[in-house]
């Protein structure tokens, strides 16, 4: 079985770090598995973890009164699902629905939030990293609202 | 037979098709299978397009979407946006509408022999680019892996659903996304550059076949260099108003670009990555 | 020393020229006064050409007036070009008639007489050129060009009086004529009409053999040298037509598109005055009986429609389409058939209404290469 630390570090966002900074995040982290239709997150519930998709792919939607969610995204393996514990309130807002077996690592957010406040150059590079994949995901999301595949070329 | 039959009416004169088949592939999009009444055309090569005339209506720029070679009727997928592909799309089995071409560039499959190849298409775009996915599934090659990513609005909005099911049974690595879902989709949702973030292949070497509208080509291009492709290996598929299809009529200009001639199928790098980012070219 | 191919005519020989060429039956088209312009119409004696007449043309301005010199061809350019006559601005490609579901598709002949461009000016002839690298050069040559341009014999005369709006040397196709021709005459100086004639093809000689002549002496050829130095001295306007294609293209944005947009009606004007603007449109109409006509006609890439594609134009500003005007004539053009599409001829110039000269737009353009428009805020701009 592979190594926690060697699982974290083959996600993109601790890839690349060195091992001491990597064994900050593994002292939170542990292996979690769902089964298809699992609610991973739960819209207004508290938000405290950060998941690294190993495999599987979660969809992240919202409940219509009809019982037929809306699917926002869909997150893939070897990214990151889960940013509501990084900020107050800490709580989900959407949910978060297995659609494959999932595994991933789940990383507790209270204690990752208590290691980046004590070391401030982790914290930095931690952060950094995770506004690089928040533009990637609001970029994404602001070229959908675009209509990309529009049929006209003015509306 | 008579002597004039020999002469070439000239190459503003269509022959005539008649339709043997039509599919309706969503609201807006139809299939047509056209046979030909007596003058058939010249072969085609997969990215070409034929200008057909839905008579007394007018003629308009349509790309196969049929493989090369393929015996059979000629396969035209038309989208329903304008008085004469309105007409076109609503033609039934039995009429006759006429053809001209084959005209333009085309995706060149055949320099695709010992490279790996990802095709990116956003909406109607895979309808140009049928017939190089139906030839490259169907002439796997050991030294080329074939990825197709499919971008749509809405799961209703992608066109060939079972042939792209074909295509992954054929081996074809094969990943579709929409903009919007509900759970009755299972695939992806995200832009379709959100599935054009990794390949199971080095991009660089890499052949990329690009076609759907200006943006959508633009930023996949970008996702594709990010990847490894080389720019001068992405091939994408321009379009422009099309008027006669042979160059003579002036309306496909994009630059120094006659479309109908230079293109529709011209390499990203150098000028059509400047070209498409320009506005009001 | 003599050409051989050169010979003297007197004005009688010019009203036998036009006899000998109709009677090879040619359609013999030439320049005459009609609504205040020199036009083109059909000639049947040398008494119809625009004797005594002259042009004056400056920006957005074209006026006639007549002198007593008895000169021919005092004049330089008129509205029309030759291009109508290669290019008709209407010709229909073809009819289908309906027969229950079946229809029948036919060609339709383009089977007018063959035409003599009488008067045409070299600037002209090298606008038949022109337009030929595109209608006859591609891989699918127009019929309709290709056939009239062939038959058509060409009555070239060089320039004496060039108009104010000229730049031909510039973009070398004046003021004497080269090659292209069948006939090239230039109106020497002199009280008696006496016109130089240089052969430029057989079929030229033997039109020629039937018109009283003499051979052109040594001094002939020097009056023609001496008319054709005093039109280049004359010639005020000037473009840099090898730097043109360059300095455009990487001048997409200047901030002078805006300012000719400002001026610009998007009238479409100098695209029909035009003699290289080739711009076509079809359009498709049915009779009552069913009878289904397709028609080719002029198009100005100054029409909104020009560009369209499913849902709106591509080139919406005016800004946008005099750029793609002239970008394309001047820049565009030598990556597409490897030549610039303009031929100095002046006319867009005299009959844009709003009097835009595209010497002095490329002029504007170079005189300050590279500048683009500013995103400063207005505040900043105006202090």
């Amino acid at each position: 079985m592979e190594e926690m630390s060697e699982l974290i570090a083959k996600n993109s966002l601790f890839a690349g770090l060195p091992d001491s900074t990597i064994q900050l995040a593994v002292g939170c982290a542990q292996n979690v598995t769902f089964e298809p239709g699992a609610r991973i997150l739960v819209e207004g519930e508290p938000a405290d973890t950060l998941y690294l998709l190993r495999r599987g792919r979660v969809a992240l939607q919202v409940q219509r009164p009809s019982g037929k969610p809306l699917i926002i995204e869909t997150i893939g393996p070897n990214s990151v699902l889960g940013w509501s514990w990084l900020v107050p309130p800490y709580r989900w807002q959407f949910d978060g629905v297995a659609i494959d077996p999932v595994g991933a690592i789940a990383i507790d957010g209270t204690c990752l939030r208590a290691k980046a406040d004590a070391d401030a150059v982790f914290g930095y590079e931690l952060l950094r990293r995770i506004s690089g994949v928040l533009l990637s995901r609001l970029q994404s999301t602001r070229v959908r609202l675009l209509d990309l595949y529009g049929h006209s070329l003015d509306d | 037979m008579t002597e004039t039959e020999h002469v070439s009416p000239g190459p503003f004169v269509p022959s005539r098709y008649r339709v043997v088949d039509r599919k309706t592939e969503n609201s807006d999009i139809t299939t047509l299978w056209l046979e030909p009444v007596d003058r058939p055309i010249a072969p085609f090569k997969a990215g070409q397009f034929n200008m057909l005339t839905a008579f007394g209506v007018g003629e308009v720029a349509i790309s196969i979407s049929s493989a090369p070679g393929a015996p059979g009727a000629i396969e035209h997928t038309v989208r329903d946006v304008g008085a004469v592909s309105h007409a076109l799309a609503s033609s039934q089995i039995g009429d006759v509408v006429g053809l001209r071409g084959p005209f333009g560039t085309d995706w060149g499959l055949e320099s695709l022999t010992g490279c790996n190849v990802v095709v990116v298409v956003g909406g109607i775009g895979l309808a140009p680019l049928r017939g190089a996915m139906r030839y490259l599934a169907e002439n796997p090659a050991p030294d080329r892996k074939v990825v197709l990513r499919v971008g749509a609005r809405l799961p209703d909005q992608i066109v060939f659903p079972e042939e792209m099911e074909r295509w992954r049974e054929m081996g074809v690595d094969v990943e579709v996304t929409v903009d919007v879902a509900d759970a009755a989709w299972t695939g992806h949702v995200g832009v379709v550059t959100q599935i054009l973030t990794e390949l199971p292949f080095d991009g660089a070497g890499a052949v990329a076949l690009v076609c759907g509208p200006e943006i959508m080509m633009r930023f996949s291009a970008r996702s594709l260099i990010d990847l490894g492709v080389s720019p001068e290996n992405i091939r994408v598929s321009l379009e422009r108003n099309m008027q006669c299809g042979i160059a003579l009529c002036g309306h496909c200009q994009l630059g120094p670009f006659l479309l109908c001639r230079d293109g529709p199928v011209v390499p990203y790098a150098p000028l059509a990555a400047e070209l498409i980012t320009e506005i009001e070219r | 020393m003599p050409s051989p191919d050169a010979v003297v005519i007197d004005a009688n020989g010019v009203d036998s020229l036009i006899t000998s060429l109709r009677a090879q039956g040619f359609r013999v088209m030439g320049p005459v006064v009609a609504n205040g312009a020199i036009v083109h119409r059909e000639i049947r004696a040398a008494k119809q050409l625009p004797v005594g007449w002259h042009d004056e043309q400056e920006p957005g301005s074209y006026r006639l007036s007549h002198g007593d010199d008895g000169e021919m061809f005092g004049w330089a350019v008129g509205p029309e070009s030759f291009k109508q006559s290669v290019f008709p601005s209407r010709s229909v490609l073809w009819r289908a008639r309906r027969d229950g579901q079946d229809l029948a598709v036919e060609a339709t002949g383009d089977d007018v007489a063959p035409e003599a461009f009488f008067g045409a000016r070299p600037c002209e002839v090298a606008a038949l050129k022109v337009l030929g690298g595109v209608l006859a050069g591609a891989a699918s040559p127009d019929p309709v060009f290709t056939r009239r341009r062939e038959t058509a014999f060409v009555v070239t005369v060089e320039c004496g009086r060039p108009a104010a709006t000229c730049f031909c040397t510039s973009m070398g196709s004046g003021p004497g004529a080269a090659a292209d021709f069948d006939l090239a005459l230039t109106e020497l100086a002199g009280p008696s009409g006496r016109f130089l004639v240089r052969v430029g093809s057989e079929r030229g000689a033997a039109v020629l053999a039937g018109v009283a002549s003499r051979p052109a002496t040594a001094e002939d050829h020097r009056a023609r040298d001496e008319v054709l130095g005093h039109a280049v001295a004359a010639i005020s306007r000037t473009l840099d037509a090898e730097a043109a294609p360059g300095l455009l293209a990487r001048n997409l944005e200047h901030p002078r598109w805006d300012d000719v947009a400002g001026r610009c009606l998007a009238c479409g004007n100098c695209t029909l005055v035009c003699p290289t603007c080739f711009c076509a449109a079809v359009e498709e109409t049915t009779d009552l009986a069913g009878t289904v006509e397709e028609t080719r006609r002029w198009d100005t890439c100054f029409d909104l429609a020009h560009s369209y594609l499913h849902g709106g134009s591509v080139r919406v500003s005016t800004r946008s389409r005099y750029r793609q005007w002239m970008t394309h004539k001047l820049s565009t053009w030598v990556d597409q058939f490897g030549n610039s599409g303009c031929v100095g001829c002046g006319r867009c110039i005299t009959w844009c209404p709003a009097g835009i000269d595209i010497t002095e737009e490329c002029a504007a353009i170079a005189a300050s290469d590279g500048a683009v428009k500013t995103s400063e805020p207005t505040a900043v701009r105006d202090r």
